[in-house]
C-alpha cells in the first residue's frame, strides 16, 4: 500500500432501498489516478453502489462510512457530493424535454464553478468547450441544441454522458455500464475518452460486464460485486478469469480473508 | 422530493408591495349613478354614458356563468368600488415631470422605468394604475408613424369615430356576464391604432397595477391594424398582496384588417393568493380577435398569477387564408385554480390555427384548458392543429382538459394531441448530480417544458417570463 492520500474510502457500507438491504458491507479505497473496474451479476448492487456514493433520494445508508478526499460524503447533499467532484454517468440517462444540452451543462458548470469559488466561465469559452467536447465523443455539435437526451439514441445518450464528464472535469468518475448496448467503435469512444481524461488526480470507478472495455481502459484494480459487497479483487487479469469462467465460481469461495491476503 | 419542488416553486411574490398614494375612490357599490360617476370622471360624451347605461341593464338580467372548472364563494358584486385614481392624476399631468414621484416609483420597483431615457429602447409603455392610465411614452416618436397609442379614455374624447365603430364590435356587450359588466364600468386600459401598410416602430405595452384596497379594475383595451399593418403588443400586470380577492374583469379587442398581423403577448402575474388560497385577483378576462382576409392574430400568454383566472383569448378567422394561433403556459400552484384556453372559429376558406397549451400543476391548485375549434360550413379547406400538453407536480394538483371540436365542413382538419407527464424523480437526480440545486432543476425541468411557448414572446418578456419561473435562460444558444 502507498502512501498516497485516498480520494475515494468506502468502509463496510450497508444501504438499502425500499426498505431493502443491497449494499451489504462494502469496502473500496481508491487513490487518486487510479482506475477501478467493478464487474458482477446483475442484480448485484452496481448500479445501487453509485446511487448511494451520489446520494440519491430514497436510497438509506444504514452503516459504514464515505469519505470523498477526506470529507463526509454522507453528510453532503446530493448536489454538494457533484460539487466537491463526485460524477456518475448513468446507466440509464433520462430525457429532459425541452431543456438543450448546452443550457444544462453550462448550467451545471456554472453551478458547480461557483460553489468551489471559481470565476464564472463566459458562454463563448463555454461553447467553445462544448463543441470540443461534442466532437471528443463524436456527436454532431447539432447535440448541443437539442434537449438532454431527447431522442438520442441508446449510444448518443451513453457518449452525452461522457461529455459532461469531459466538461465536468470531476475528481472521481463512476461509469455505470457506458459501455452496454454499444458497438465496438462507440466503445473504443467511450475508452478514448476515458484515456484521455485519465490523470494522476482523476480517479475513476468503471462498471462493467465487458472485458473488452478493459482492454482499452487498462484498469490497475478489478474487483467483483456480488451480493451487495466485493468477493474478489485483482489486477486486470482478473477480467480475463472473469470472461472466461463467470462468476459462479466466485459465489460459493470465502471472501474476506481472500481480499486482505 | 415533492417537498422540494413545492418549495421551490413557492417563491416570494415580489410585486405584492403597496404604494402610499393618496387616492381618490368611490365607496363600493353598483347602480346607474355609479356609472354616471364613472362617465363624468372621464368627461365622457353622452353616447358613451348611453352606452355604457345599455351594458348595465343587461348585465343586471345576466348570470355568472358556472360551465368553468374553479371553485370560489359567490362575489358581491356590491362590495367593490368601481373607480379608484391617485389624487394628483385628477390634474391631468402634461408631462413626467409633473406625474407624482411615488407613482414612477412604484412601476420602477416592478422593473418599469417610465423614465424614456431609463427604459428599454423599443418599447413603448401605457402605465395604468387602479382605474387611470399614468403615462403613455414614446407617443411622439409612435405619432411621427402615424401610430395612435393612447389611454382608451383618451381615445373616447380624440378619437371618436374610431372608438364608436370598433368597441364590442369583436365582443359584443352581451357576450358573456363579465364582458357586460366591464361594458358598463370599464375605466382604462389602452387604444392602438396601426395605419395602412406600417410596421409599428415600437413594441407596445401596457403595464396593469391595481394598488388600491377592495377595488375592482375593469380594463378595455382596443387594438385596430389597418390592411397591411404590424404591430406587437405585450400586457403586464400585478397587484398587492392582500388577505382579501378583488376582481380584475378586462375585455381585450382586436381588429386585423386584410394582411395586418397582430401579435398580443400577456405575462400575467396578478397576486395569486398565500398558500391556503386566502386573497388573490379574480381574473375574469374576455380576448377576443377578428381576422379579415389574409390576416394574423397570434397569442401568446404566460399566466401564473390569479387566485382564479378564467380566460380564453379567442380568434375569429372570418377571412379567407387568415391565421390564428395561441401559445400558453398556464401554471398554478398552492391552491390556484386556472381555466383557460382559445376558441378559434374558422369562418373562411383556408383559414389555419394552432393552439399550444402548456398547463403546470403544483401543489393543491386545478389547472384546466378549455378549448373550442369551430369549423364553419364554409371554412373549406381550413386546417387546426391543437397540442395540450399537461406537467404535473406533485400528487396533489389536478390537470384537465376539455377539448370540443364542431366541425361542419367536411374538408376541414382538425387534429388534436395531448400528454400529460411529471417533472420525475430521475430528472431530478440527474440535475442535482450535476451540481444543481433543487430549485434551479425545478425550474430549469419547467423551462424546458414551455420552451415551446416562450420561444414566441418577444425578447424582452421571455427574460420577464424566464425570471417568472425562475428560470435563467443565460447560455442557452440562440
Ligand atoms: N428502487 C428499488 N426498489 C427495490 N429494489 C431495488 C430498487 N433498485 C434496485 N433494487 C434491487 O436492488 C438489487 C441491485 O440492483 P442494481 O444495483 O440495479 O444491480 P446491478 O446494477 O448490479 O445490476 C436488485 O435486486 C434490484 O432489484
Ligand atoms: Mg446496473
Amino acid at each position: 500500500m502507498s502512501n498516497t492520500k485516498s480520494l475515494l474510502t468506502i468502509k463496510n457500507l450497508h444501504a438499502s432501498v425500499e426498505e431493502k438491504n443491497i449494499i451489504k458491507g462494502l469496502s473500496l479505497d481508491i487513490k487518486p489516478g487510479e482506475v477501478h473496474a467493478i464487474m458482477g451479476p446483475n442484480g448485484a448492487g452496481k448500479s445501487t453502489m453509485g446511487y448511494v456514493l451520489s446520494g440519491r433520494d430514497g436510497y438509506s445508508v444504514e452503516s459504514g462510512s464515505v469519505t470523498l478526499d477526506g470529507e463526509d460524503l454522507l453528510e453532503m447533499e446530493t448536489e454538494e457530493r457533484a460539487r466537491a467532484g463526485l460524477f456518475l454517468a448513468f446507466q440509464y440517462p433520462v430525457e429532459i424535454p425541452g431543456v438543450s444540452n448546452l443550457e444544462f451543462l453550462k448550467a451545471s458548470v456554472d453551478a458547480q464553478r461557483l460553489a468551489r469559488g471559481e470565476e464564472a466561465i463566459t458562454s463563448a469559452n463555454f461553447l467553445k468547450e462544448a463543441k470540443a467536447a461534442c466532437k471528443q465523443v463524436n456527436l454532431p455539435i447539432a447535440f448541443l441544441k437539442r434537449g438532454v437526451n431527447e431522442g438520442f439514441s441508446g449510444g448518443e445518450k451513453k457518449r452525452n454522458e461522457l461529455m459532461q464528464m469531459l466538461l465536468l472535469k470531476p475528481k472521481l468518475c463512476i461509469l455505470d455500464e457506458t459501455d452496454s448496448g454499444l458497438d465496438i467503435d462507440a466503445m473504443q469512444v467511450v475508452a478514448a475518452g476515458v484515456n484521455s481524461q485519465r490523470t494522476e488526480d482523476r480517479s475513476f470507478i468503471v462498471v462493467t460486464h465487458y472485458q473488452r472495455l478493459l482492454d482499452y481502459i487498462k484498469p490497475d484494480f478489478v474487483h467483483v460485486l456480488s451480493d451487495g459487497k466485493i468477493v474478489k479483487s485483482g489486477d486486470a487479469s482478473l477480467a480475463q478469469e472473469l470472461e472466461a469462467q463467470g462468476y459462479a465460481w466466485l459465489q460459493s469461495e470465502p471472501t474476506e480473508d481472500e481480499l486482505e491476503g | 422530493m415533492t417537498e422540494q419542488i413545492d418549495k421551490a416553486l413557492a417563491r416570494e411574490y415580489e410585486a405584492g408591495f403597496v404604494s402610499d398614494v393618496e387616492s381618490e375612490t368611490f365607496l363600493p357599490g353598483l347602480d346607474e349613478d355609479v356609472i354616471r360617476r364613472i362617465s363624468a370622471m372621464k368627461d365622457e360624451p353622452e353616447w358613451m354614458l348611453e352606452w355604457r347605461l345599455n351594458a348595465f341593464r343587461i348585465w343586471s338580467e345576466m348570470e355568472e356563468p358556472t360551465w368553468a372548472h374553479v371553485h370560489y364563494p359567490e362575489i358581491d358584486f356590491q362590495s367593490i368600488s368601481y373607480y379608484s385614481a391617485p389624487k394628483s392624476m385628477k390634474d391631468k399631468p402634461k408631462s413626467l415631470d409633473e406625474v407624482d414621484p411615488e407613482l414612477l416609483r412604484t412601476y420602477e420597483k416592478l422593473g418599469i422605468p417610465l423614465i424614456e431615457q431609463q427604459m428599454l429602447a423599443g418599447i413603448a409603455v401605457d402605465a395604468v394604475f387602479d382605474s387611470v392610465s399614468v403615462v403613455t411614452t414614446f407617443r411622439e416618436k409612435l405619432s411621427e408613424a402615424g401610430v395612435i397609442f393612447c389611454p382608451i379614455s383618451e381615445a373616447i374624447q380624440r378619437y371618436p369615430d374610431l372608438v364608436k365603430k370598433y368597441l364590442g364590435s369583436v365582443v359584443p356587450t352581451k357576450d358573456n356576464y363579465y364582458a357586460a359588466l366591464n361594458c358598463a364600468v370599464f375605466t382604462d386600459g389602452s387604444f392602438v391604432f396601426i395605419p395602412k401598410n406600417t410596421r409599428c416602430p415600437m413594441e407596445l405595452s401596457t403595464y396593469f397595477r391595481i394598488n388600491e384596497q377592495n377595488t375592482g379594475q375593469f380594463e378595455r383595451t382596443l387594438i385596430i391594424a389597418e390592411e397591411g399593418s404590424h404591430v406587437s403588443y405585450l400586457e403586464g400586470c400585478t397587484a398587492p398582496q392582500r388577505d382579501e380577492n378583488q376582481l380584475h374583469a378586462a375585455v381585450v379587442e382586436l381588429v386585423a384588417m386584410d394582411n395586418a398581423e397582430i401579435k398580443y403577448s400577456t405575462v400575467q402575474n396578478w397576486y395569486p393568493g398565500d398558500e391556503n388560497g386566502k386573497g388573490g385577483i379574480y381574473n375574469f378576462v374576455t380576448k377576443r380577435g377578428i381576422c379579415h382576409t389574409n390576416a394574423k392574430i397570434s397569442w401568446t400568454q404566460v399566466e401564473t398569477g390569479s387566485s382564479v383566472t378564467w380566460k380564453y383569448p379567442s380568434c375569429i378567422l372570418k377571412g379567407d387564408n387568415s391565421i390564428g394561433e395561441f401559445y400558453s403556459v398556464a401554471l398554478t400552484r398552492g391552491r390556484q385554480q386556472a381555466d383557460t384556453g382559445t376558441k378559434m372559429i374558422h369562418l373562411g376558406k383556408n383559414t389555419r390555427s394552432t393552439i399550444i397549451s402548456k398547463g403546470i400543476s403544483a401543489g393543491k391548485s386545478n389547472n384546466s384548458y378549455r378549448g373550442l375549434v369551430r369549423m364553419n360550413p364554409g371554412a373549406q379547406g381550413a386546417r387546426n392543429f391543437t397540442q395540450c400538453d399537461s406537467l404535473l407536480i406533485g400528487d396533489q394538483c389536478g390537470a384537465h382538459t376539455f377539448p370540443y371540436v364542431e366541425s361542419r365542413n367536411p374538408s376541414a382538419i382538425v387534429e388534436h394531441e395531448a400528454t400529460t407527464s411529471k417533472v420525475s424523480d430521475e430528472q431530478m437526480f440527474l440535475c442535482q448530480q450535476r451540481g444543481l440545486d433543487p430549485e434551479k432543476a425545478v425550474s430549469m425541468i419547467v423551462n424546458g417544458f414551455c420552451k415551446e411557448v416562450f420561444k414566441e414572446l418577444p425578447m424582452e418578456f421571455a427574460v420577464e417570463a424566464g425570471k417568472l419561473l425562475e428560470i435563467s435562460l443565460e447560455g442557452s444558444v440562440g
